[in-house]
C-alpha cells in the first residue's frame, strides 16, 4: 500500500487483522487497518491519540 | 480478547493462542452493540481479555461484561485501583508496600500548601494517563505556580493535584510484568540522556533487570494490592530500597520481550486457559 502522507511503501502483514496500527517505512507516520466493502485492507489515519489511552 | 487498535502486544497474543490451540476470538470494542437485558455469556465465552487503548472505553465493557457474568482479565475492581494513579497509591499504602511520598489537594492554593509540606522538587501526575503524558516536573514555587495555572483550564481530572516528592534514583527505572502475583520478566527503563521521565513511549531504552528476592517480593505484593490478573508494575530504586509509583492494568511488554526472551504472549494465555470455567 502506498502512504497518503509521503507515497512511501505501508507493507501489508501476511496476518493482518482490522484495527491493526501499521506504520510507513519511509516516514513513520501510523495508520489503522480497515477492511473495504470488498473484504481488502485499506488504511486510514487513526484519531488523535485519546486522553485517557495508555496502559 | 476485546480490543481498540491493535498493536504489536494484542497480535502476538493472537498469535499465542493460534500455536497453543487456544480459541481466542477477537472483539473490536468499537463494534460492540450490548442490550443491557440480555446474555452475553456464551457470546464472549469463558473469560474475556481486556486489551482496550481507551481506558474509559475498557473500563465501561468490562463492567458490562462482569455485571453479565463473564469474567475479565482484569477484573472491574483492578482496573478501578490500577487504572487510577491516587486509588492504586492508597492500595499500597494500606498493604504497606513502600511508595513515594504522595500528596492530594483539589486547588492551585492548597496544592501550594501540599508542596510546602512535600518539598521542591516534585512530580505532578493525573491520576488516570500514561506514557509520562501531563507528567510535570514541579522545580520550585515559581514553576508549580505556572503548571496549575494551565491545568485550571484543562478537563477537571487535571485538576485533582496528585503530587509526588521526586524520588532521587538512577536515570531508570524498573517494570515488571506480574501474572497471578508472580513476576515472570521485568526490564530497566533507562532514559535517554536529558529526560527525568523513563517511559519507552518517551524513547526510553529497554535492558533486562534480573528478578531479585526484593523485586519478586515487592511486585507480588503489589499485585495483590490492587487485586491481581495481569499486571505492569513499575518501581524505583530509591536510597532506601525500592519504592512502587504505579501499576498498569493493560500493560505493554513489545520491548520487554526482546529485552527478556521470555514469552509474554505465551504466559498470558496460559494463564487465561488457566481461569477458564
Ligand atoms: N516520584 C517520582 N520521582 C522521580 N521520577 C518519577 C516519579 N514518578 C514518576 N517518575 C518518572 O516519570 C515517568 C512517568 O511517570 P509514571 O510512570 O508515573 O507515569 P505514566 O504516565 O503512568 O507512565 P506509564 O507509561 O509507565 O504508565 C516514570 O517513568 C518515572 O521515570
Amino acid at each position: 500500500m502506498k502512504c497518503p502522507e509521503c507515497d512511501g511503501e505501508i507493507p501489508l502483514p501476511k496476518d493482518a487483522i482490522e484495527g491493526e496500527i501499521v506504520t510507513c517505512l519511509d516516514c513513520g507516520t501510523s495508520f489503522e487497518l480497515y477492511k473495504k466493502e470488498d473484504g481488502k485492507f485499506d488504511i486510514r489515519s487513526i484519531q488523535v491519540v485519546g486522553e485517557d489511552w495508555g496502559e | 480478547m476485546v480490543y481498540d487498535y491493535v498493536r504489536w502486544e494484542e497480535k502476538v497474543i493472537a498469535n499465542a493462542a493460534k500455536k497453543k490451540g487456544v480459541d481466542l476470538k477477537l472483539v473490536d470494542s468499537k463494534d460492540v452493540s450490548l442490550l443491557l437485558d440480555n446474555d452475553y455469556e456464551k457470546e464472549f465465552g469463558d473469560v474475556v481479555l481486556q486489551r482496550c487503548l481507551s481506558y474509559f472505553r475498557s473500563l465501561h465493557l468490562t463492567a458490562t461484561l462482569e455485571a453479565k457474568g463473564v469474567s475479565v482479565v482484569n477484573n472491574f475492581n483492578v482496573a478501578i485501583v490500577a487504572g487510577n494513579k491516587l486509588f492504586t497509591t492508597l492500595a499500597l499504602l494500606k498493604a504497606g508496600i513502600p511508595t513515594p511520598q504522595t500528596v492530594l489537594s483539589f486547588a492551585p492554593e492548597s496544592a501550594l500548601k501540599s508542596l510546602e509540606k512535600l518539598g521542591y522538587p516534585a512530580v505532578l501526575k493525573p491520576t488516570i494517563g500514561s506514557w509520562g503524558r501531563l507528567v510535570a516536573l514541579l522545580k520550585d514555587r515559581d514553576s508549580a505556580e505556572a503548571i496549575f495555572e494551565d491545568r485550571e483550564h484543562m478537563f477537571p481530572l487535571y485538576q485533582i493535584y496528585y503530587i509526588q516528592e521526586f524520588v532521587k534514583r538512577p536515570p531508570r527505572d524498573i517494570r515488571s510484568i506480574v501474572i497471578d502475583d508472580r513476576v515472570v520478566a521485568a526490564i530497566y527503563r533507562v532514559s535517554l540522556s536529558g529526560n527525568w521521565k523513563t517511559n519507552m513511549a518517551l524513547g526510553a531504552k529497554a535492558e533486562n533487570c534480573p528478578i531479585t528476592k526484593e523485586l519478586e517480593d515487592i511486585c507480588a505484593r503489589a499485585s495483590k494490592a490492587v487485586g491481581g490478573g495481569i499486571l505492569g508494575v513499575d518501581c524505583m530504586e530509591s536510597p532506601d530500597g525500592l519504592l512502587v509509583h504505579e501499576v498498569n492494568n493493560t500493560t505493554e511488554f513489545k520491548n520487554t520481550v526482546p529485552a527478556t526472551g521470555v514469552d509474554i504472549p505465551g504466559l498470558i494465555i496460559d494463564y487465561l486457559v488457566k481461569l477458564r470455567k
